[in-house]
């Protein structure tokens, strides 16, 4: 599989990277260089095989419902969730208006 | 007065110790080293003399106070800046992150600062953690301290992600830092400048508080001068988080003490799958130089294989950007960061324009083809057939322990190489992670430990590459290794 | 029950209505993080550094929310999946800060399912079996605010990571009525349950409407999804909308469009939601950040065992063994206070009685579905008033059930309890009725005397009259007599 402007524009969209038309042109030989060398893994015979979902066999941990159990992971902490935002207001983080 | 910014982990901490020198002074000296150095190398983004101060002060007051002293105490070091710090920068060397300065400490550096250790600054590192050759970086390349014997002056790359690390410590602006390791990220730029360097079995090391790249490849671990100095460090950084769910829940071993470079009675395996046609020779030499000294340590030397070994990087390179294309998503300009808004934007506008601002090349390439292979039609094709010969990676490493202990690899294809000679095609530059992937991929102990020079005087690392959870069994090997290969070369100063 | 249609320029359509609900999952804390869920807090003053989505965070899996999910299958008959896994959902939006909302696509924690909704209320054989496809476990998203600043809309994210439950129903409704019973039925089973509190006007409970309309007997329609609707009320409406203006779209030569829609109750009309156009490739893969999900059979049998009587179990008993009308037993076991209710007096009046609860159910239905409701309502006073106890209501239906007063005596009684100042047990005594024959034949015999026309009518063949003379026998007692008595007397003086 290979990949033209349009598909590179369409995935560059999908990724919300705004991309000129001249990176895209730089972009499609690069993209389906890696692309074609990744595709070797099609020869592979995987059958029978399931996909990894577990680098080391573990399962999931759960924790108990504790509010706040660990500070760090605990909420009751606005001024700490909103120290670094670019626009904070009135207790909110503030983004362009969104039409729904 | 001994030069303390020779000294490495275990020296400091014992003369610190026994009061031949304080930690204060420990951390002046490494400070005025990380000043001088600053301007030529580039291997920080933001130096914290403070910080390694006022730990060291603490460290040499529970001294006189005659309170016990932690494992890493009056060590300063260096922290890779994907380490989240609270209230100083953390960027993971973007400009997305310029400026952020977490509210929250992250579970491994916490860990160093209660053993003792100080903070010398935030190290550069490739953007993001992508790249294997520091030159991703928006605060700039890092440059190797070491040189080619040819006179050229050529600038080297010191390796990447973790190339403000390996740079650091080879110049001895540091004793030790912290690395991440993603497909070789720690051992890669530890081969290339001389030093040793592990990345303990997936989950030793909480992920809490470190800039994700590739979630279930990330590992933390340390580099450092020698074996000793990293079992020490990974002591300190390893142990069970509660808060991040693929966290191994077993003790930390005593790795320090446990380490014996007597390896009778050991099997190690020689991957035949990773002597390459067209292999460099000097590294190919240096690899027969390795079997020698593990044979000469006792170990009994058995060949193996490692089939889907060629497939390894392919795999890597769509699980990695699948992974990261999602854990980059969160880069928005909303709730930190950078926000671009160009006049009249509306929200996806605003995230369109702040992430082509805020992220490098590399990194879009790679959000690129992560988006492209899990996007629909493409999924099956690329991420669960790249999963599912994952496990036959990991199921050859299964195999191979039937027959062995440790795997003896090199760490890298080549030395290092000249900034800008790879960095026009992405492939060649992806093929530098060649040995170092599979085990990142099959989650296993590896760690790199410096052999020797090659003719051009440049470092070259051998590899070895565990069981699950047997950190001792290479650390051990390591030792086996660094004890023959006497290796003391360290870049002539020249900045 | 007749068919739903939609009547078209070329004919009958049939609707097709499936439901995804999402239920927010009792719990005191987030899916995957500590902070609290109660509603209606401050802005962002229950976020974490992990619902912010700020570098570095993980998702730790709370196991109630788990609990909940598979008390929640079991409940419908599902079965419940011991290896399950969280797939992030990836799309870009204000309210999801990480860039993908952490769900379950290729393995959900709940299989298929059904449950029985009854059609029509006064008939409740009427019934209809609703598949259910799946339920799997999800993070909710944040909030926007859109009317507080002329250019900016404000994100609060303090529902950002409450846990979800998504119930995906069958495209099995075929009418507006039929999506309102399975809403109202699914409703009461996660109220039984305890899995979801069900307040809709809080957002507890929304529904995605999909609908699509045919010729009967034809394939699917082209569907459309009219997202987060927030009543039965609406769930209907949209239904209804929605089929109106597909059959009028069609009919007018044009084609529905598979998209997303909103649903604007002040017009009672659904429109296309332009914000989530592009936002169909979600680019589903397994989190990384976290494992598979596999529950151990002692979790499931704990889950099992914590099951509570289900509705259409309780209605089968109270029909059954405890002999209620199905119009009884389905008022009571509609919403599961009403049922605690029943139950909690049921138990106490046959204990205060001593009598069976089967021989007292049929009072107590009534009394607590007519009588007290009856009671409350006319006197205005709520059902939570201290004054309606439960003591208060067993020495009244105890009193009536054993003849100690009437029926409409213990009205009066409980009338004058709630809103005065009387002590109960003395009026109780002091309203006792008399079956003292003697009496009753006295006041008898005088009323037939005073009214010979009338009885000369009865026994002409107005049997209706014969309540007359028991309603002036009972005035005359001054409502003291007992009725049973009083009827028996009354039939042997009337001959």
């Amino acid at each position: 599989m290979s990949v033209d402007t349009a598909t590179v524009a369409k995935i560059a969209a999908l990724a919300r990277l705004k991309v000129s038309e001249a990176e895209i042109a730089a972009m499609v030989p690069e993209l389906n260089g890696i692309l074609a060398w990744v595709e070797q893994l099609g020869e592979v015979d995987c059958t029978g095989i399931e996909p990894m979902t577990a680098v080391i066999p573990n399962t999931l941990r759960l924790r108990d419902d504790v509010i706040d159990a660990d500070p760090l992971t605990g909420g009751g902490k606005r001024d700490d969730v909103l120290a670094n935002a670019p626009a904070a207001e009135h207790g909110f983080f503030g983004v362009p208006k969104v039409i729904e | 007065m001994t030069d303390v910014t020779e000294l490495g982990v275990a020296a400091i901490r014992e003369g610190v110790a026994k009061g031949e020198f304080s930690a204060v002074e420990v951390a002046e000296a490494f400070n005025a080293n990380v000043a001088a150095a600053q301007q030529a190398l580039n291997a920080f983004i933001v130096p914290t003399p403070e910080k390694a101060i006022e730990a060291a002060q603490a460290v040499d007051a529970a001294r006189a106070a005659g309170k016990p002293l932690g494992k890493m105490a009056g060590v300063p070091i260096g922290m890779k800046d994907l380490f989240a710090t609270r209230g100083i920068q953390t960027t993971a060397a973007s400009h997305i992150l310029e400026g952020f300065k977490p509210e929250y400490e992250s579970t491994v550096s916490q860990k160093l600062w209660d053993a003792g250790a100080g903070m010398l600054g935030k190290l550069n590192l490739d953007q993001f953690a992508m790249g294997s050759s520091n030159e991703t970086s928006y605060f700039g390349n890092v440059i190797s301290p070491w040189r080619r014997n040819d006179g050229g002056n050529a600038a080297l790359a010191p390796g990447g992600s973790s190339g403000g690390s390996s740079a650091a410590v080879a110049a001895r602006l540091a004793p030790a830092a912290t690395g991440t390791d993603t497909g070789g990220s720690i051992r890669q730029p530890a081969a290339f400048t001389g030093i040793s360097g592990i990345k303990p079995t997936y989950g030793r090391c909480s992920r809490w508080g470190v800039v994700a790249f590739a979630s279930s490849l990330d590992q933390a671990g340390p580099m450092a001068r020698d074996v000793r100095d990293c079992a020490i460090m990974l002591e300190a950084m390893a142990g069970f988080d509660p808060k991040d769910s693929t966290s191994l829940d077993m003790p930390v071993p005593a790795w320090e003490a446990g380490l014996s470079g007597d390896l009778k009675g050991k099997k190690v395996g020689i991957p035949r799958e990773y002597r390459l046609d067209g292999m460099d020779e000097e590294v190919a030499k240096s690899w027969d130089q390795g079997i020698a000294w593990l044979k000469d340590a006792g170990a009994e030397i058995v060949e193996i294989s490692l089939p889907h070994t060629k497939y390894a990087l392919p795999t890597y390179y769509i699980i990695a950007p699948a992974e990261a294309s999602s854990n980059l998503a969160r880069y928005d300009g909303v709730r930190y960061g950078l926000r671009d808004l160009p006049d009249g934007a509306g929200l996806q506008d605003m995230y369109a324009a702040t992430r082509a601002a805020g992220f490098g090349p590399e990194v879009k390439r790679r959000i690129l083809i992560g988006t492209y292979v899990l996007s629909a039609g493409f999924y099956d094709a690329y991420y669960t057939q790249a999963q599912k010969v994952r496990a036959l990676i990991s199921r050859d490493f299964k195999e191979a322990w039937a027959h062995c202990d440790v795997i003896l690899a090199p760490t890298t294809p080549s030395a290092s190489f000249a900034l800008g000679e790879k960095s026009a095609d992405p492939l060649e530059m992806y093929l530098n992670d060649v040995f170092s992937v599979p085990a990142s991929l099959a989650g296993l102990p590896a760690m790199s430990v410096p052999a020797g020079l090659n003719s051009e005087g440049l470092p070259l690392g051998l590899q070895i590459i565990g069981k699950p959870f047997d950190e001792q069994g290479v650390l051990n090997a390591g030792l086996a290794i660094e004890s023959r290969a006497g290796f003391t070369a360290k870049p002539e100063k020249w900045w | 029950m007749s068919e739903y249609r939609i009547q078209g320029a070329t004919g009958d359509w049939e609707v097709v209505i499936g439901l995804e609900v999402h239920a927010q999952v009792v719990s005191k804390s987030k899916l995957f993080s500590g902070s609290a869920t109660a509603f209606g807090a401050e802005p962002n003053s229950q976020v974490s550094l992990v619902d912010a989505a700020m570098p570095g965070m993980l998702p730790v899996l709370n196991k109630e929310c788990i609990r909940q999910a598979v008390r929640t299958g079991l409940a419908i008959n599902a079965p419940i999946n011991k290896w399950s896994r969280f797939d992030r959902k990836n799309y870009f939006y204000a309210d999801l800060p990480q860039g993908y909302q952490i769900s379950q696509l290729y393995h959900p924690l709940v299989g298929e399912g059904e449950i029985e909704v009854s059609l029509d209320e006064k008939n409740p054989e009427a019934v209809k079996t609703i598949g259910i496809e799946r339920i799997h476990v999800e993070q909710d998203a944040g909030k926007l605010m859109h009317d507080q600043h002329p250019t900016m809309s404000y994100v609060d994210l303090n529902r950002s990571g409450v846990a979800l439950m998504e119930i995906v129903s069958k495209p099995d409704m075929r009418s507006p009525a039929e999506a309102g019973a399975y809403l109202r039925k699914l409703r009461t089973i996660l109220r039984y349950v305890g899995s979801c509190d069900g307040n809709m006007e809080e957002g507890s409970m929304r529904a995605d409407v999909n609908v699509s309309v045919r010729k009967p007997g034809d394939e699917f329609g082209t569907r459309t999804e009219t997202k987060n609707v927030n009543s039965v009320r609406f769930v209907m409406a949209v239904v209804e909308q929605e089929a109106r203006r597909q059959v009028d779209l069609i009919e007018d030569g044009g084609k529905v469009v598979q998209e997303t829609r909103l649903y604007d109750p002040d017009k009672n009309e659904t429109r296309s939601m332009r914000s989530k156009e592009d936002a169909h490739d979600y680019r589903y893969f397994p989190d990384p950040d976290l494992l598979p999900l596999v529950l151990e059979d002692a979790f499931l049998e704990e889950c099992r065992a914590s099951l509570p009587e289900l509705p259409d179990a309780k209605r089968a008993r109270y029909e059954g063994p405890l002999g209620l009308s199905a119009y009884n037993a389905n008022a009571l076991t509609a919403e599961v206070e009403t049922a605690m209710a029943f139950e909690e007096l049921l138990a106490s009046v046959a204990s205060a009685s001593g009598k069976s609860e089967a021989d007292v159910a049929k009072r107590v239905a009534n009394w607590l579905l007519s009588e007290r409701a009856g009671v409350l309502s006319a006197n205005n006073v709520l059902a939570s008033d201290p004054k309606n106890s439960l003591e208060a209501n067993t020495a009244l239906v105890v009193a009536a059930e054993s003849g100690a007063i009437s029926g409409s005596k213990a009205k009066e009684i409980f009338a004058l309890y709630l809103t005065g100042d009387i002590d109960l047990a003395k009026e109780i005594e002091a309203n006792q009725q008399t079956s003292d024959t003697g009496a009753i034949d006295t006041a008898i015999a005088k009323i037939l005397a005073d009214n010979a026309d009338k009885v000369e009518q009865y026994k002409g063949g107005k049997e209706a009259l014969f309540g007359f003379f028991v309603g002036q026998t009972m005035k005359a007692m001054q409502g003291k007599a007992n009725p049973g008595v009083v009827n028996e007397l009354l039939k042997k003086a009337l001959g």
